[in-house]
């Protein structure tokens, strides 16, 4: 920190309100270093993550998480070792500390066996919206007690990882109503799971498919369009979007490859790498749930998702039972009307983007 | 290995939360995930919203607010020193965008204008605490709406209060000690000893003792700097010791050995600002800015504001019930409020009309008095009229009978006269005849005169004796 650097005496290239004076600072006074102590802050506090895997048992779940944390949160589950199905879906939580330089990271990862298992899966993905909205419904009744704690336990499901299965063809009526569902609630990303049965040219194709699915259906999935903020966003984001949904491979066993140790599937026709970007997109899943964009998951779920259930509570009639009735809330707000005014502003408000899709015929 | 929480019934199939703190195990990591990006990630975004930052200067009139800050901030903020002549204690708020580097920062400023120049100080300190409540009003009001901008809100709340001392070098003025103590249960106040220059050396020292010992006897609770993290404890816990600090500002700059800072020259000397030997400028801005900033905005939030949430909220009547009776208290409790609310409204409504047809009424009943009066006037005038009328009538009837009398009298008497004269020698009877007349006229004018003037027809009672 040189005392003697001059900053740019121009003022700040956000819009400032009407009434803000810009001025030109003559000397340097140190307001970055605002930037460090936010920094301490926030490592002594630790960040919290909760994610959800949802899809059909087989898809390779619970090794996917493992492989993503690189850690074992599940043990795999594999089928025919006198494990029942499940029949109906129940939602498991396990939380785990991880700590990589100094950072601490709790982390609650959600897994649904059962989901899609059944013959009739009408109505599956209830129990799934009934839980994200009750994490919701928790810290709605934290905020606002009176007395409130000073850092209210963040459990809402910042990110849902959904797997589809790797068919090649489209996606299935129940991938679609599930997702159609969801992505009002929650941040959705969809993965092609079990890639290595698809080669590359089946890949794409099927890639362009799906991504022509959600279109026709309107489904948005992470990373929103309607949410980025400027310039280099979109880019950015545009780039992810290309590549939505990844054909992503989990593996949780090392190999030796070219002398090196990899995590990897061993076949009898070679060794798929995981991290390879030549074999399977798992980094760039990796590089957008953790390293680039986990921040940003959990401010969308805060600022827009967590917003839209606040007023869709409060505007609802007061007389509210709690117990089996309370499921039908999961539905997603039906008429959320845009706010007039900051609408047309590219960015600053993010709350009431979702006039458009209209509610679903669920009672 | 690892936990797995199955929920029990299928009805309640979504799983047992688990709290911080039970059965969080630390799992180990086989490899580089990549997460410890996450605080850059955290202050990126931090970076792009901008932070802002609201500083009150409170001190009496004179004594540099404005030019400490333009010296803390290293900027010329626009500003024209205030008179000694203001009636009341006022706010004056400015807000400025600086920037340095790529960190955006929205800093408003707040001074009081006026403040101990009254003679009658008991209020100076209440425009003030109006003020700051009203910031925090401000965004309760935002936290509360239903459709609500809190990351886009600019924040007013008043993060650090500048109190600024007189250097007089005894002790704290009462005016001091009220103002900080009504103060530092809303604000973080950092008391500053200001224009130091004035002080020596000795006396500062003696000074900043009698002030710690005069806040602490009288209860008032300054801004501790925070000494739990170890990264700032020690410069921390030393800058405690210093407090209050002894600042003097000044945007002049002289050239001194071969570099130019900022200082004030006097005839004996130049005082620098940002020698630590002269003052403790230097302290104060690290302190406020590159230290504590974040944690000052902080303990805003989370103590001044929370504590002025709950008493509001307390006292509007909102209560945290216990979680197994109510799901949703606040709103039930804005229903009620609101009927309540709706209810007195309409009695307020009813009674005014009440009171409104009421007042109608006896209007009406005053104008059917008044114009019964009216009738009977009327009536009694009219009679009063017709009696004149009549009494008129009869006098002129009278007065007619008279003068046809006398008319009949006047040919009789003539006749009679025409026929005297033919019998001769009837000029004493003419001259009796005369006589009576002219005595007959006289009293007939006698009595015309006595009838006023309506008549004048003369009336003639003549009594004609027949002679």
């Amino acid at each position: 920190m040189d005392p003697l650097r001059q900053s740019p005496s121009r003022s700040s290239s956000r819009a400032s309100s009407p009434r803000t004076l810009p001025s030109e600072m003559l000397g340097y006074v140190g307001i970055e270093a605002v930037l460090d102590q936010l920094k301490i802050k926030a490592m002594k506090m630790g960040f919290e993550f909760n994610i959800m895997v949802v899809g059909q048992s087989g898809l390779g779940k619970s090794t996917m998480v493992n492989t993503l944390f690189k850690s074992k949160m599940w043990k795999s589950t594999m089928p025919g070792l006198g494990v029942p199905t499940p029949q109906t879906l129940q939602l498991q939580s396990v939380t785990h500390v991880i700590e990589e330089s100094g950072v601490k990271l709790k982390l609650t990862v959600t897994d649904t066996p059962g989901f899609g298992d059944q013959i009739n899966n009408d109505k599956c993905w209830d129990p799934i919206l009934g839980y994200i909205n009750e994490q919701y419904e928790h810290y709605l009744q934290e905020e606002i007690l009176i007395t409130r704690q000073r850092h209210i336990p963040d459990t809402r499901v910042h990110c849902c990882v959904y797997f589809v299965p790797p068919t090649g063809h489209w996606l299935r009526p129940l991938d679609i109503e599930f997702l159609r569902r969801l992505c009002r609630t929650v941040n959705v990303v969809p993965v092609i799971a079990r890639a290595d049965s698809l080669t590359i040219e089946e890949r794409e194709a099927f890639r362009h498919r799906i991504q022509e699915n959600l279109k026709t259906h309107g489904i948005e999935v992470y990373p929103q369009q309607c949410f980025d903020e400027d310039i280099n966003d979109k880019i950015l984001n545009s780039k992810i979007r290309e590549r939505i949904p990844f054909a992503v491979v989990g593996a949780d066993q090392e190999h030796i490859v070219n002398g090196r140790c990899v995590l990897g599937r061993k076949t009898k026709w070679g060794i798929i790498e995981v991290e390879n970007m030549a074999h399977c997109e798992f980094p760039l899943l990796r590089d957008l749930l953790i390293r680039s964009h986990l921040q940003d998951l959990k401010d969308i779920t805060h600022n827009v998702h967590y917003e839209n259930y606040r007023i869709f509570r409060l505007n609802e009639s007061h007389v509210l039972p709690r117990g089996p009735g309370w499921v039908n809330l999961a539905r997603a707000p039906a008429s959320v009307p845009a706010p007039a005014g900051p609408q047309a502003n590219p960015g600053p408000s993010k709350v009431g983007g979702w006039a458009k899709d209209n509610s679903d015929e669920e009672c | 290995m690892e936990a797995e929480a199955n929920s029990g019934s299928p009805e309640d199939s979504w799983a047992f939360i688990q709290r911080p703190g039970e059965g969080c195990r630390t799992v180990p990591l086989a490899g580089h995930v990549g997460f410890d990006s996450l605080p850059d990630q955290l202050v990126n975004q931090s970076v792009s919203q901008g932070f802002c930052f609201n500083i009150l200067c409170v001190g009496e009139t004179g004594l540099g607010k404005s030019t400490l800050m333009d010296t803390l901030f290293n900027t010329k903020f626009e500003g024209e020193p205030a008179t000694h002549t203001q009636p009341g204690v006022q706010l004056q708020s400015n807000t400025y965008d600086l920037q340095e580097s790529n960190v955006g920062l929205k800093l408003t400023i707040v001074s009081t204008v006026g403040f101990g120049d009254q003679i009658n100080k008991e209020d100076s300190y209440r425009p003030i605490v109006e003020f700051i409540d009203a910031q925090f009003e401000a965004y309760l009001q935002e936290e509360l709406k239903i459709r609500r901008l809190l990351h886009n809100y600019h924040d007013s709340r008043i993060h650090a209060c500048l109190y600024f001392i007189a250097p007089t070098g005894h002790s704290l003025k009462s005016l001091d000690l009220v103002t900080m103590k009504k103060l530092d249960s809303k604000v973080n106040v950092i008391p500053i000893i200001a224009k130091s220059d004035a002080i020596s050396k000795s006396e500062l020292t003696k000074f900043k003792i009698k002030i710690t010992s005069e806040l602490v006897s009288n209860g008032v609770q300054i801004y501790q700097f925070p000494t739990d993290d170890e990264a700032v404890a020690e410069i921390n816990g030393t800058m405690n010791a210093h407090l209050p600090f002894a600042v003097i500002g000044s945007t002049e700059e002289l050239k001194i050995g071969n570099k130019m800072v900022k200082a004030r020259q006097y005839p004996w000397g130049t005082v620098q600002v940002e020698n630590e030997a002269h003052c403790d400028f230097v302290k104060l801005r690290e302190m406020l800015i590159r230290v504590n900033m974040e944690d000052l905005r902080e303990q805003t939030h989370s103590r001044h504001y929370e504590l002025y949430r709950r008493c509001k909220l307390e006292e509007m009547g909102f209560k945290d019930t216990d979680p197994d009776s109510k799901p949703f208290s606040l709103q039930e409790t804005y229903e009620a409020k609101r009927n309540e609310f709706l209810g007195e409204l309409q009695k307020k409504e009813e009674e005014m009309r009440q009171m409104f047809v009421q007042r109608v009424k006896e209007k009406e009943a005053e104008l059917k008095e008044a114009e019964k009066e009216l009738h009977e006037k009327f009536d009694r005038l009219k009679k009063l009229h017709q009696d004149e009328k009549k009494k008129l009538e009869d006098k002129k009837k009278s007065l007619d009978d008279e003068v046809n009398a006398f008319k009949q009298r006047k040919t009789a008497a003539e006749l009679l006269q025409s026929q005297g004269s033919q019998a001769g020698g009837s000029q004493t009877l003419k001259r009796d005849k005369e006589k009576k007349k002219t005595r007959e006229e006289k009293s007939i004018s006698d009595r015309t005169c006595t009838t006023p003037g309506k008549h004048p027809v003369v009336p003639c009672a003549l009594v004609v004796c027949a002679v």
